[in-house]
């Protein structure tokens, strides 16, 4: 396995930031799960960003696996937030009928770190 | 080739002058207040000139049932390039076509004139046949007049989709999106993306979609607004619809389509108002 089949996931205090910087196939995404996953448990992170505005190319697949990604940290209590959706991707999603409910979004990365920021001051 | 044109052929070879002098007196008898007005005396006589010469040749040895062939082109686009120029100068088609068939008189004249007194019935016959091929003729420059109007409006639909959605940037981190007229699939297409476009150029958390403009709402026209709210919201911008009529309020509840957790303000006042104090907010609490 080459460093090149798994996407890099950086901490930032208990913060993890996930940038997506190459095209998303299926095995890259379910393996991002796993990683996620386990990296949220044994850090104990409270908020993920994840950053796919280098994604330029969405199927439902990828689609239906960021939601995914995004329920499944919350129930392990980090709060995840999507940022930086190219606007073809957005339509894409959307014309698919996979508006993400449930998935909180931002603009850039900073603007989601700000909102967790945001949620654990409360 | 069902009739010999020999002698309509012969007379178009042989008396040009002759019949191009007889066709600019007549065109100036028939419509001299037009052609007097807009057309100079030398372009008249040029025109004239030139179809008579191409037809002359293309009548030579082609059939004249079918003026979609290859000997008659040069024909065809020597009166598509007439019945174009007249449209830009404000003929109307029959006119352009009356310039056509007009030359039936003095054509028909230096017939009789040629042929007096011998086979009556064999002369009719091919008078019938250039008759009906100068009709073709005539009703061609008016399909291009036609062509050339549609391609006008075509452009000018184009021009106005571009020209009726602007994305207006109305303070830091706020853009607006005044939408004026009816909603159909290639506009609301348009203004989604040039919308999500400003949204990543300008970094904007906020974008207000204003409807006072639009005249009606259908259900397809609801459900394009909500695909674009939902995209904004996927990028990470929050979406307000503003100027919502009474109208368009009731037909909504009517046709039973659920605005879901939209935002919506009576008007862009409204809209503005709590999108500053939004921000507002954020700011203060980061």
């Amino acid at each position: 396995m080459t460093a090149m089949d798994r996407i890099p996931i950086l901490r930032m205090g208990r913060t993890l930031l996930v940038t997506v910087q190459v095209d998303m196939h299926d095995q890259l995404a379910v393996r991002l799960l796993d990683d996620l996953t386990s990296m949220i448990t044994r850090t104990r992170a409270r908020g993920v960003v994840i950053d796919i505005s280098a994604l330029d190319m969405v199927d439902s697949f990828i689609g239906r696996m960021i939601a995914d990604i995004a329920a499944t940290s919350r129930i392990l209590d980090a709060q995840t937030v999507v940022v930086g959706m190219q606007p073809a991707v957005a339509i894409t999603l959307v014309e698919l009928g996979m508006a993400l409910p449930g998935v909180r979004t931002a603009l850039d990365v900073e603007r989601g770190m700000e909102m967790l920021d945001d949620a654990g001051d409360r | 080739m069902g009739i010999s044109t020999d002698r309509i052929q012969q007379v178009l070879q042989s008396s040009q002058v002759q019949l191009l002098a007889d066709w600019v007196k007549t065109l100036r008898t028939v419509g001299a207040r037009r052609v007097g007005g807009a057309i100079s005396d030398a372009e008249l006589q040029g025109q004239c000139q030139e179809f008579i010469t191409l037809l002359a040749t293309a009548a030579a040895g082609a059939s004249f049932d079918d003026i979609s062939e290859d000997r008659w082109q040069p024909v065809r686009e020597f009166l598509a390039s007439v019945s174009r120029s007249r449209g830009r100068q404000g003929f109307s088609p029959s006119e352009t076509a009356t310039f056509v068939m007009s030359f039936k008189e003095p054509l028909f004249a230096t017939l009789r004139r040629a042929f007096e007194g011998q086979d009556g019935g064999g002369l009719l016959a091919e008078v019938w046949e250039v008759c009906r091929m100068l009709d073709r003729l005539a009703l061609y420059t008016t399909e291009v007049h036609q062509d050339a109007r549609e391609e006008v409006i075509r452009r000018q639909g184009e021009e106005m989709l571009e020209l009726s959605t602007p994305v207006i940037q109305l303070w830091d981190g706020i853009l607006a999106m005044p939408l004026i007229g009816t909603l159909d699939s290639a506009r609301t297409q348009v203004v989604m993306e040039s919308l999500l476009q400003q949204i990543v150029a300008t970094r904007s958390p906020i974008a207000i979609l204003d409807i006072t403009g639009v005249p009606t709402v259908d259900t397809l026209t609801a459900q394009h607004l909500l695909k674009t709210v939902a995209a904004t919201r996927l990028m990470g911008a929050e979406c307000i619809i503003s100027g919502i009529r009474p109208q368009i309020a009731q037909t909504i509840v009517h046709l039973g389509v659920s605005l879901g957790d939209i935002v919506t303000k009576a008007s862009l006042a409204d809209a503005f108002r709590l999108a500053l104090k939004k921000l507002g907010q954020t700011t203060a609490a980061s």
